[in-house]
C-alpha cells in the first residue's frame, strides 16, 4: 500500500505558483527525500500533506485519508518535526513529553510506555528533569523527534530536521530514522544536505515548484548516463574552466571547491586527450579523473535544464 | 478536554518558571496602586501662603490664623512689599499671597467693608480654582463673626450642598476603581498577547497546528490560566485598596465578580486579537500597550470626565470597555448599585467581548487556510 499518494497537486498564492502540478507516491516504510533549494516549494508541499494548507488543485492522500477532505484525520496519522525543534524551553524533558502526549490524547498507561521509548531512543535517560533550553542541539533534536512520534504515527514528516546540528549528532539522528523506517514508519524528509539525501531510499528533486527528478539515488544519477563527468584540479582553476568551456565536446563546467567538474557530451574524448589539450593551453593540470556523479551534480544539472526550458526565469529562487 | 488540560498545565508550568513575567504580574499592580493611589491626588492641601499684612492689628492677625488653621494653607513667609511677594511667587516658594491693607482692623470693627487681596499662581488652573474656592469660604466664615455682618442683606435662597457616596470628596475613592480597570486591562491584554506570540516566535505554534487539536480548545487552554491570574490580581488590588485607601464595598460581591469576569473576557479577547496581528513579542507588547493603556487611561472616565470631551472623542469612548466597567465598578462599590440597574453596562461589555472574540477567531481561521 502507498502511504502517501500525491496527484497533480498545486498551490498558488495569488499570482505566484509555489507548487506546480506535482505527483508522486511514497511506499510504506520508505525514507523519501525531498530535495530542493530554499523556496523551491518543499515546505508548501509538506504543509499541504499535513492538512495545514488547502491545495489549490489536485489531490493528495496521506495514510489513505484525503488531505483536503479530512485534514484532522490526516493530523492524527502523522508526526511532524521541523528544524526549529518545537520544544518548550522552560519545560523539562519530562514535561515536554507529557505535554505533547496530552495534546495527542495519550492515556496514562500509553504515556508511561511511550515515555520510556522516547527517553531510550533519544538517550535522555537521567536528564528527565533538565530544562529543554539547557540541552545541546543534538539532544533537543532527538527529543523533538521523540515528541513527534509519541503517538506512534505511521507517517512522519521531517522538515529540514538537521539544521544547526553538529555532524556527529546528525549521524545519530539518521540512525534513528533508519530504525523507525525498519519498524514500518514512512518518513518524508526535506533537506538541502545532499549527503543526507544519499541515505534516502528514494529522492525527489523539486525546483521552481515543479518535480524535476524522482527515483532512487542511482536512478536520478542516471541522467548522466553517456555524459561522463571529469574532475580537473589545476593551478589556475578559472583558466582551466574557460579552456574546457571552449571545447566542443564539453557540455558545461562548474566549480566544486577548487576543482572543476566538466560534463562531456560523449565518451569518445579520453582523459589523456583532455590533459594534452589543457597542457597545450598552458594550464598546469594537477589531477584529472573521471568521477561518478554526485547528487550535487544531479541537482545543478536539473536546475540548469529547468532554467533552459523556461528562459523567462519565472521560477522564484 | 484532555488537550485543554494539557495546554493549561503546560502554560502554568511555563509561567511558574518564567520569573520575570511572574514578577511583573505580581509587582506591577502593587506598584501602580501605590503610585497612583498616593501621588495622583487632586485634593489641594498645604498651599504655600505668603502674607503681606500692612495693618498688623489683632483683626488682621486673626484673619491670617483663619487661613492657616483651615488646614488648606501653610504659612511660609511674611512679606512687607509687593516686590517681595512677587519674588516668592516667581520662585514658586509661595502659591498664594494674602494682602491685608492698612486700616483693615479699624474698618471692620466699625462695621465697614474692607477689601482683602488674594493673589493666586494660576499656572495650574485646577489648583488655582481650588485655592480661590478655599479662600472665598474662609473669608465668608471670618466675615460672619464681624460687626458689619449684621448689616449685610441676607439672601432669600441659600445652597447647602451635600455630597453623597464620597462626602469628603477624596480622590482615591474616585480613582481606585479606575485603577483596577486600568491594571486588569493592561495585564491581561499584554500577558495573553505575549504568551501566544512567544509560541509564534519559537515555532511551537506551528507544531501545535500539526497536531489534531482544534484552535478553540488550544486558545481556551492557553487563556484559562491568564484569566484566573488576572482575576486573582484584580482581587488583590481591590483588597489592598480597601486596606490602604478605605475603599468601601456597598454592593454585591457576585455582581462585582460577574462584571469583572466579562470585562476580563473582553481584555483576553483583545490580547488574542493583538497576537494575530503581531509576529514578534516586541511588536505585540507595543500594540498591547497602545490598545489597552491609552484608551483605558484617557477615554474611560478614569481621570478625565467623558462629559467634558469633544463630541468626537465622546463617540470613541463608546468602544472602550473600561468606560462601562468603570460605571459598573464605581456603582457597585461606592453606591451599592444592583445588577439589574447595570444591565446596559453588562450588555455593552458582553458585546465588546463577543465582537473582539469573533474578530480574533476570523483572523485565526485565516492564518490556518
Amino acid at each position: 500500500m502507498n502511504a502517501i499518494e500525491v496527484d497533480r497537486l498545486s498551490r498558488k498564492f495569488g499570482a505566484f505558483t509555489a507548487v506546480d502540478d506535482v505527483s508522486f507516491t511514497v511506499q510504506q516504510g520508505e525514507i523519501f527525500g525531498f530535495l530542493g533549494s530554499n523556496g523551491a516549494g518543499k515546505s508548501t508541499t509538506i504543509r499541504m500533506l499535513c492538512g495545514l494548507l488547502r491545495p489549490t488543485s489536485g489531490r493528495a492522500r496521506v495514510g489513505g485519508v484525503d488531505v483536503a477532505g479530512d485534514p484532522e484525520g490526516v493530523k492524527r496519522r502523522i508526526g511532524y518535526m521541523s528544524q526549529r525543534f518545537s520544544l518548550y524551553e522552560l519545560l523539562t524533558v519530562d514535561q515536554n513529553i507529557t505535554f505533547w502526549a496530552g495534546l495527542y490524547g495519550l492515556d496514562r498507561t500509553r504515556l508511561a510506555r511511550r515515555r520510556e521509548f522516547v527517553l531510550d531512543m533519544a538517550g535522555l535517560r537521567g536528564r528527565e528533569h533538565t530544562l529543554a533550553r539547557d540541552l545541546s542541539s543534538g539532544w533537543r533534536q532527538r527529543l523533538a523527534l521523540g515528541c513527534a512520534v509519541l503517538h506512534e504515527p505511521p507517517i512522519l514528516f521531517l522538515d529540514e530536521p538537521t539544521g544547526g546540528v553538529d555532524p556527529l549528532s546528525r549521524r545519530q539522528f539518521w540512525r534513528l530514522i533508519d530504525r523507525l523506517s525498519a519498524d514500518g514508519v514512512t518518513v518524508l524528509v526535506t533537506t538541502h544536505y545532499l549527503d543526507e539525501a544519499e541515505r534516502c531510499h528514494r529522492v525527489a528533486l523539486i525546483h521552481g515548484g515543479r518535480l524535476a527528478a524522482i527515483g532512487t539515488v542511482d536512478e536520478v544519477k542516471s541522467i548522466f548516463a553517456g555524459r561522463p563527468i571529469i574532475e580537473v584540479r589545476a593551478e589556475q582553476p578559472v583558466a582551466a574552466m574557460s579552456a574546457l568551456d571552449a571545447m566542443p565536446e564539453v557540455e558545461k563546467t562548474s566549480l566544486f571547491g577548487m576543482a572543476v567538474h566538466a560534463v562531456l557530451r560523449t565518451r569518445a574524448l579520453s582523459i589523456e586527450e583532455l590533459r594534452t589539450r589543457l597542457r597545450a593551453q598552458g594550464i598546469t593540470v594537477e589531477t584529472i579523473d573521471a568521477v561518478p556523479p554526485s547528487l550535487e551534480d544531479v541537482f545543478l544539472d536539473v536546475v540548469d535544464k529547468a532554467q533552459n526550458a523556461r528562459p523567462s526565469g519565472g521560477a522564484a529562487a | 478536554m484532555r488537550s485543554i488540560l494539557a495546554v493549561t498545565r503546560k502554560e502554568l508550568r511555563q509561567i511558574r518558571r518564567d520569573r520575570r513575567t511572574l514578577l511583573i504580574m505580581a509587582f506591577v499592580p502593587a506598584l501602580f496602586l501605590l503610585v497612583f493611589g498616593y501621588a495622583l491626588n487632586f485634593d489641594v492641601r498645604h498651599v504655600a501662603l505668603a502674607v503681606e499684612d500692612r495693618d498688623a492689628s489683632p483683626e488682621s492677625r486673626s484673619l491670617v490664623s483663619a487661613f492657616v488653621n483651615s488646614g488648606y494653607f501653610d504659612f511660609v513667609a511674611a512679606v512687607h512689599s509687593g516686590e517681595a511677594a512677587e519674588r516668592l511667587l516667581d520662585r514658586n516658594d509661595a502659591r498664594a499671597v494674602l494682602v491685608i491693607p492698612e486700616g483693615f482692623g479699624r474698618t471692620v470693627t466699625t462695621g465697614g467693608t474692607a477689601p482683602v487681596q488674594v493673589i493666586v499662581n494660576g499656572d495650574n488652573a485646577n489648583t488655582a480654582t481650588a485655592v480661590i474656592g478655599y479662600a472665598t469660604s474662609i473669608l465668608q466664615t471670618a466675615s460672619a463673626g464681624l460687626p458689619g455682618a449684621a448689616s449685610v442683606q441676607r439672601l432669600p435662597v441659600t445652597m447647602e450642598p451635600r455630597v453623597w457616596y464620597n462626602p469628603e470628596l477624596r480622590s482615591p475613592l474616585f480613582l481606585v476603581p479606575g485603577l483596577i480597570a486600568y491594571l486588569t486591562m493592561l495585564m491581561s491584554v499584554t500577558s495573553t498577547a505575549l504568551s501566544i506570540v512567544r509560541e509564534k516566535e519559537s515555532g511551537t505554534i506551528e507544531q501545535i497546528r500539526m497536531a489534531p487539536v482544534r484552535t478553540f480548545p488550544f486558545i481556551l487552554g492557553k487563556t484559562l490560566p491568564y484569566f484566573v491570574i488576572s482575576l486573582l490580581s484584580a482581587a488583590l488590588v481591590f483588597l489592598a485598596s480597601q486596606a490602604l485607601f478605605g475603599l468601601p464595598m456597598r454592593g454585591n460581591w457576585l455582581t462585582l465578580t460577574g462584571m469583572l469576569s466579562i470585562y476580563l473576557l473582553g481584555a483576553l479577547a483583545t490580547g488574542l486579537l493583538v497576537s494575530t496581528i503581531a509576529e514578534t513579542q516586541q511588536v505585540a507588547f507595543q500594540i498591547a500597550l497602545l490598545v489597552s493603556l491609552l484608551p483605558t487611561l484617557m477615554l474611560s472616565g478614569f481621570i478625565f470626565p467623558i462629559a467634558s470631551m469633544p463630541a468626537f472623542l465622546q463617540g470613541v469612548t463608546h468602544v472602550v470597555p473600561a468606560r462601562y466597567f468603570l460605571i459598573g465598578l464605581r456603582g457597585i462599590v461606592l453606591k451599592g448599585t444592583g445588577a439589574f440597574q447595570l444591565l446596559p453596562e453588562f450588555g455593552a461589555l458582553a458585546t465588546y467581548a463577543i465582537v473582539v472574540l469573533g474578530l480574533a477567531s476570523l483572523r485565526l481561521a485565516r492564518e490556518r487556510a
